[in-house]
């Protein structure tokens, strides 16, 4: 138990009221501020189902699948930057949970998730529906809580609120057995809550300033950035672009980071990474000065650590001190909220002069205009069948300019995704990052639509990923959410057949989408409209269909079978060593790669 | 937290050694995570170990405040500089884990760990083996007509040798603490 002195702290007074804990739930929620709930009721939250029957305030959305409520937390979180609540039952409730819980950890996605439980005196009995819930997600959660007491509950999803979007954000979850929602105790409000979590915003101020003279000094320079930068909210981006224009130095950005730095700016080099933009990774690797901002190295962003960027000096912003040296080595470190530390950096330098090699960096800009003039993003046209590429083109096209927010699933649509859609603001790009979780893209449409109803959403999937959670088609129908689901439909399992191709001797083993529903008519089935496009001649008629429509809408595209997604960096070999297009492929991975994913 | 006497970690601002040498030779670190005395606090830690694939060669935990709720945990492991500064990096990031300390790093530590041996024997062994105890200052806690159950406090190190002595002198059975372990001076 946390300390009880410090945790409720002259808040004896505040708002301390008596009611049962399900009807405490209800008013945390509500102290909170949050105004929708995503959620499945069974036998150990009816309780907290009863309260939420009983008021008007937060609306609850009905989910198909409780993998589906988590997803569509966390596409609200990430287009709101509020933190997405889920509400399941225990047992089967909770374990469907576990996936959505463990995207939003490694994507530092705010979401907090309550789960009933059986009554405290059956815990640990076998008893129906009972799981080890707080066992079972503690590896996958930020932090998490059995409530045994009444008084305990309120405190505690005050506390869960707090830990969820403090720091680096992730998911928390809270373990509620329905004694303890029946039972009555003390309400405590959000402000009487102290928590000893607190974690540093400002970075230190001799770092930053180490940083600042290498910016003045750097000949090659490039900026990495990412997720961090969208999680320390729009004011972090804004800072971002400033400091970008203001030195003129290019800009390249993780999957997670895309929309930080507007996909039109003059200094946007594209994407980085596996299927990265080729002069986004020739700048990574032969920059001398990169700084990540809010990026973790990850291994799809570094590709063989040991010939990663050799020749530059690194310096590393991030809030999460563990980020920091884990893959690798950095020369200037430093930890704090990006917002935080980018104002200072901003102030810093121009208190120095605002002084850049210019020079050097104009001739290093005309270096990344050569590379850009290898169009690595150029793929075979076909009059005859819809290129993936193509109808992302298409898409953009149709769509630049509207209050737009997409989603996606995962696998090579995903990859074309990120690199044929322009995002020219943060928050409005929902993509499973970390994890790479088939079935995201859908749930998390449904709670991107919840949040802005107004917005046209659209979820760019794959048939199979598409799939995976293809039941929340019920929630779109009832909740009168009109997400365009643009299905990029190859009949294959594309990214897995890129990889059989490449690693296996072009083995297809089981990456065929075989007994495929007929899309139109499983959209009319649930009551939605369903296109069907096949012929690159029709494509643009039938894109303007689905945005006219007021609607759900499942648009089955069907698209190239065969095409791979490049640029790519084969597993194993470094950031000038990439691949862009299919007659390079033949045997270029060798023993070592083959067993990196 | 002043009730222990530590002083201001490093690793709650912001000098986590965030500029390490790299070596690739393996350290032995004992390291101090002082935690909040909450139900599963010490499966997050264990979890941490071995989800990470990290080496625990000791763990020792108990309540050191009461009133505060605060438990402190000493775990001996063992790895890279730069695996080394993770584990602490990543211990750091726990929320009930209030502050961590590597005492092999900030200054010379005590460490200290207790173990009781059971030694079998009869005649010549067993009178060698009371005298080694003396010699390692072990005490008698249990005597039987052919046995002794020693207790014996020590660095690690200490205790090995110990124990390596009973062996060949009837050592039937050994109970370790793991290592607790404080910074000296002040």
């Amino acid at each position: 138990m946390l300390n009880e002195k410090t945790h409720v702290a002259n808040g004896a007074k505040q708002m301390t009221r008596e009611m049962t804990g399900a009807k405490m739930v209800v008013q945390a929620l509500k102290d909170q501020g949050v105004d929708t709930v995503f959620g499945y009721p069974g036998g150990a939250v009816l309780p907290i189902y009863d309260e939420i029957f009983l008021q008007n305030d937060i609306r609850h959305i009905l989910v198909r699948h409780e993998q589906g409520a988590v997803h569509a937390a966390e596409g609200y979180a990430r287009s709101t930057g509020k933190p997405g609540v889920v509400l399941v039952t225990s047992g089967p409730g909770a374990t469907n949970a576990v996936t959505g819980l463990t995207d939003a950890l490694l994507d530092s996605i705010p979401i907090v998730v309550l789960t009933g439980q059986v009554p405290t005196f059956m815990i640990g009995s076998d008893a129906f529906q009972e799981a080890d819930t707080v066992g079972i997600t503690r590896p996958c959660t930020k932090h998490n809580w059995l409530v045994k007491d009444t008084d305990r509950l309120a405190a505690t999803i005050h506390e869960g609120f707090h830990v969820a979007t403090s720091g680096r954000p992730g998911p928390v979850l809270i373990d509620i057995p329905k004694d303890v929602q029946f039972a009555t105790g003390t309400y405590t409000g959000p402000k009487a809550i102290t928590s000893h979590y607190q974690p540093r915003l400002k970075g230190d101020m001799e770092e930053i300033t180490e940083l600042v003279a290498a910016i003045e000094k750097a000949k090659r320079p490039v900026f990495y950035t990412g997720g961090g930068v969208i999680n320390s909210g729009p004011g972090a981006s804004q800072l971002l672009r400033e400091l970008v224009d203001a030195t003129g130095f290019p800009i390249t950005s993780t999957l997670m980071g895309l929309g930080a730095y507007p996909a039109s700016g003059k200094h946007w080099l594209g994407m980085l990474g596996m299927h990265g933009l080729y002069e986004a990774n020739m700048a990574m690797h032969d920059c001398d000065l990169m700084i990540n901002i809010g990026a973790r190295f990850d291994d799809r962003i570094t590709g063989r650590i040991d010939a990663f960027s050799p020749k530059s000096k690194k310096a590393h912003i991030d809030i999460d001190p563990s980020s920091i040296n884990k893959v690798i080595r950095v020369d200037i470190p430093i930890v704090g909220d990006v917002g935080h530390v980018l104002e200072d950096i901003l102030k810093i330098w121009k208190s120095r002069g605002r002084k850049t090699n210019a020079e050097a960096v104009a001739k290093w800009n005309a270096q990344i205009d050569e590379w850009r003039k290898v169009k690595c993003l150029t793929y075979k046209p076909s009059e005859k069948t819809i290129k993936p590429q193509y109808a992302l083109e298409r898409l953009e096209a149709l769509t630049k300019g509207r209050d737009r927010y997409i989603c996606t699933e995962v696998g090579q649509h995903q990859m074309w995704a990120a690199q044929f859609l322009g995002f020219e603001d943060p928050n409005r790009w929902m993509t499973s990052g970390g994890l790479g979780t088939m079935g995201y893209g859908f749930p998390a449409s449904i709670g991107v639509q919840m949040a802005h109803p107004e917005a046209l959403v659209i979820n760019v999937a794959g048939e199979a990923s598409w799939l995976m959670n293809m039941q929340e088609m019920g929630t779109a129908i009832q909740y009168r959410l009109p997400v365009k689901q643009f299905i990029l439909n190859n009949e294959r399992l594309g990214m897995v057949r890129q990889w059989q191709e490449l690693l296996h001797g072009e083995r297809y083993s089981q990456s065929w989408s075989e007994a495929l529903p007929d899309f139109v008519k499983l959209a009319e089935a649930f009551g939605a409209k369903g296109i069907l496009c096949k012929d690159p001649a029709d494509l643009d008629d039938a894109i303007m269909e689905m945005l006219e429509y007021d609607g759900p809408v499942i648009f089955d595209c069907l698209v190239e079978k065969h095409e791979n997604c490049f640029p790519m960096i084969p597993s194993g070999k470094a950031h000038n060593e990439m691949l862009l297009g299919d007659a390079e492929t033949q045997g270029v991975i060798q023993a070592g790669g083959a067993v990196l994913v | 937290m002043s009730a222990l006497h530590l002083k201001k970690g490093s690793t709650s601002h912001s000098a986590y050694n965030l500029r390490p040498t790299f070596s690739d030779v393996a350290e032995r670190h004992t390291i101090a995570v002082l935690v909040e005395n909450e139900p599963g606090v010490l499966a997050r830690v264990i979890g941490l170990f071995s989800g990470r694939g990290y080496n625990i060669e000791s763990l020792t935990v108990a309540e050191v405040d009461h009133t505060g709720h605060l438990s402190r945990i000493t775990i001996v492991t063992t790895g890279t500089p730069q695996v080394i500064e993770q584990i602490k990096a990543q211990l750091g990031r726990i929320v009930s884990v209030r502050d961590v300390h590597d005492l092999t790093v900030e200054g010379r530590a005590v460490e200290r760990e207790l173990a009781m041996l059971k030694v079998v024997g009869a005649g010549d062994k067993r009178v060698e083996a009371l005298r080694l105890a003396d010699i390692f200052r072990a005490n008698v806690v249990d005597s039987t007509l052919n046995s002794f159950v020693f207790e014996i406090t020590g660095a690690p190190e200490k205790i090995d040798a110990f124990a390596d002595l009973m062996r060949p002198l009837g050592l039937a059975e050994i109970a370790r603490t793991g290592v607790a372990a404080l910074l000296r001076g002040d």
